[in-house]
């Protein structure tokens, strides 16, 4: 599939922002940890949705809404979305496990409409006024290429730009001790149908076998969440040069990701 | 858009274990509802489960993915020749083209639920030997099917509230047409988990009795299991059935309120119309989504009647099935092509007095006739909506 990017975001420690990564991911600037943006990312909800707003689905509306910017799209109306997440939302998931184990149980109606994986989709179309389809993958440690495969075969079937939402925040203890994510993790690419060489790339499926890439100086510890699977994707796009990246997918299969 | 074709399909619920059972429980008019024994005397409700998945084995090998829900996938595969089908695919295709799209919003979460009631009470630590990936991630139903097929084309979970398995169908339509499979395996699944009894509950919209979808005097839904599966390919082999449309849409307007004419949902209703290429006089019968509650019934009979009118026959199966959740959008495909093949339309059980407010043409009884093409809706949290226009091709 040959599809055009049209922008980024992305919000991660050391990877504040966008023009930040690109810095970092082409070697102008070394990676920080440290670099980390304190402020959320502003939503277009009343104050009292903004309050209810899950973790997740700010930051995932905080980076989606940059990318916009960045491909210089004002209306998000005609665009569709594809939001995807191994984890879903952690701390949701505590809070309303533990209130199931009390006696009598308890249950939150506003937390269980937000645990649902799809409450950072429902928050977006309802934040930016957009009836365009959304849809919410998981595919575990596959889940950035698999969306990206997904938002791909959207722009690709139905010539329309999509934008792609990918973020994994760590789980709270307990439930950390079953998932290995300690950094959190969120990016947004906007897609389009192929109109621009300088901005082209095409994705296929593979059973070649190749370790995914990964960028220099990023720590390894970044690897451990799936969201960031995106890093060399976007190193690839910021570089502005021909190459080939190489995602994580499932089973013995990669997914490759080549730049003209 | 370019037909996939329905070649083999299966699901298994509160109805009975594949195709026959449940077609003789529509006809019979036959609930598969009961009043709730899951978990205890907390919940006033009436449920549609699967018996004796206690006793479902997984395969000699795929023990780590043991849960109930990858055991009522199991069950599944085993109807009408489903897993004989998909390795005849994979045999013909090759196993990284074939895809696989499954709809899920609970997954193996009952897992992480019993967990945090054994937690030491010291520590507050989980019990050891939990399988994440395996059996509780929203992953673990397609982790499971792929392995236990060992298939290695485009994968996804599709987890998008109740509208789960029907846009499983968009994403491995799109799938196929950008040449990423040949063929794809469209499943759904949901198991009772205390998320959801409560959840529903907290928003008190569960029902005390058995649901009576569009009925004046409806009170809420009843939470159903199923697991389903349907083979999707390009050619049509001896298909009776095929996917011709797919719409979907975003309500924008509350996580867990449809928006009350249906707005988003009259978009989605529209879409498919329009990729199957039908006018509004060619759709024969509408499956509704037709949870029971007061206000999914009204605002889906609003959005119907601005998209094909009020004369098109319509029905909710729900009062056999019960509300399957993320697989409701398979269970209600697969009663939408046995009502295509069979040619019969189903009513609606449960339902004796129509609503005032719902003044489309609501099937009641149930009766043979032609059907050619129909749509059947799928509305979830979110405001997420997804309607499938089912052509007969035969």
């Amino acid at each position: 599939m040959k599809v055009d990017i049209l922008g980024c975001a992305v919000r991660a420690p050391g990877f504040p922002d966008w023009a930040t990564a690109r810095r970092v991911l082409t070697g102008g600037a070394p990676y920080d940890r440290d670099a980390v943006r304190q402020s959320p990312p502003p939503v277009p909800l009343p104050a009292n949705e903004q309050r209810r707003l899950p973790a997740t689905a700010r930051d995932a509306l905080g980076v989606g809404a940059e990318a916009l910017a960045d491909a210089r799209i004002d209306d998000a109306g005609d665009v569709a979305t594809v939001f995807a997440s191994c984890g879903s939302d952690g701390e949701i998931t505590h809070q309303i496990c533990d209130a199931l184990a009390r006696t009598p149980p308890q249950m939150s109606p506003t937390r269980f409409h937000n645990s649902v994986h799809n409450a950072p989709g429902g928050y977006w179309g309802i934040a930016f006024r957009s009836h365009a389809p959304s849809t919410s993958l998981c595919a575990f440690e596959a889940s950035f290429a698999s969306a990206l495969l997904e938002a791909g075969a959207q722009v690709v079937s139905e010539a329309r730009r999509v934008l792609l939402i990918v973020y994994d925040l760590p789980y709270p203890a307990p439930l950390s001790s079953l998932w290995n994510v300690t950094m959190p993790f969120c990016v947004a690419i906007v897609l389009a149908p192929h109109a621009s060489t300088h901005r082209a790339i095409s994705i296929e499926i593979s059973a070649e076998r190749l370790e995914p890439s990964w960028p220099d100086g990023i720590p390894s510890e970044l690897r451990m969440n799936p969201a960031a699977a995106a890093l060399p994707l976007l190193a690839l796009f910021a570089s502005g040069r021909q190459g080939r990246i190489v995602l994580p997918y499932a089973g013995d299969n990669v997914v490759l990701v080549s730049r003209e | 858009m370019r037909h996939a074709y329905f070649r083999n399909m299966t699901v298994t619920s509160a109805l009975g274990r594949g195709c026959d059972a449940t077609l003789h429980a529509l006809r019979e008019h036959r609930s598969g509802l009961a009043r709730n024994a899951f978990a205890g005397e907390h919940y006033d409700t009436w449920t549609g489960v699967v018996e004796k998945l206690d006793g479902v084995a997984l395969p000699i090998g795929m023990e780590r993915f043991d849960c109930r829900s990858n055991r009522l996938i199991e069950l599944a595969l085993l109807q009408d020749g489903f897993a004989d089908a998909v390795l005849a695919t994979r045999e013909k295709h090759g196993a990284h083209r074939v895809g696989l799209y499954v709809g899920t919003s609970s997954a193996g979460i009952l897992e992480v639920e019993l967990g945090y009631r054994v937690r030491d009470r010291e520590v507050r630590a989980l019990p050891d030997g939990l399988r994440y990936r395996e059996a509780m991630n929203l992953f673990s139903p397609a982790a499971y099917v792929a392995e236990r097929f060992k298939l290695s084309g485009p994968i996804a979970v599709v987890s998008s509230a109740c509208s789960s398995s029907a846009k499983a169908f968009a994403s491995a339509w799109r799938a196929m047409h950008a040449g990423l499979c040949d063929a794809a395996i469209v499943g759904g699944v949901e198991t009772l988990c205390f998320t959801t009894l409560h959840g529903f509950a907290s928003l008190e919209l569960l029902s005390r009795a058995p649901c009576r979808p569009c009925d004046a005097g409806r009170d809420g839904i009843s939470l159903g299991e199923a697991a389903g599966f349907v083979l999707l390919t390009r050619d049509r082999g001896d298909a009776a059935v095929a996917l011709a449309g797919y719409g979907e849409s975003a309500d924008a307007h509350h996580l867990s309120t449809p928006h009350p004419e249906g707005a988003g949902a009259a978009m989605a209703m529209a879409s498919a119309l329009r990729q199957a290429g039908w006018q509004r006089s060619d759709v024969d019968y509408v499956n509704l989504h037709g949870t029971a509650t007061r206000t999914n019934d009204v605002a889906e009979d609003a959005a119907i009647r601005a998209v094909v009118g009020d004369e098109v026959p319509r029905s909710s199966t729900k009062g056999w099935t019960g509300h399957a959740l993320g697989a409701a959008g398979l269970v209600e495909a697969v009663i939408t092509a046995m009502a295509i093949r069979h040619s019969f339309i189903p009513g609606t059980l449960n339902c004796s007095t129509v609503d005032a407010a719902i003044r489309g043409n609501v099937e009641l009884s149930g009766r043979a006739s032609p059907v050619r093409a129909a749509l059947t809706n799928s509305f979830g949290f979110g405001g997420s909506n997804c309607t499938l226009a089912l052509a007969g091709v035969r």
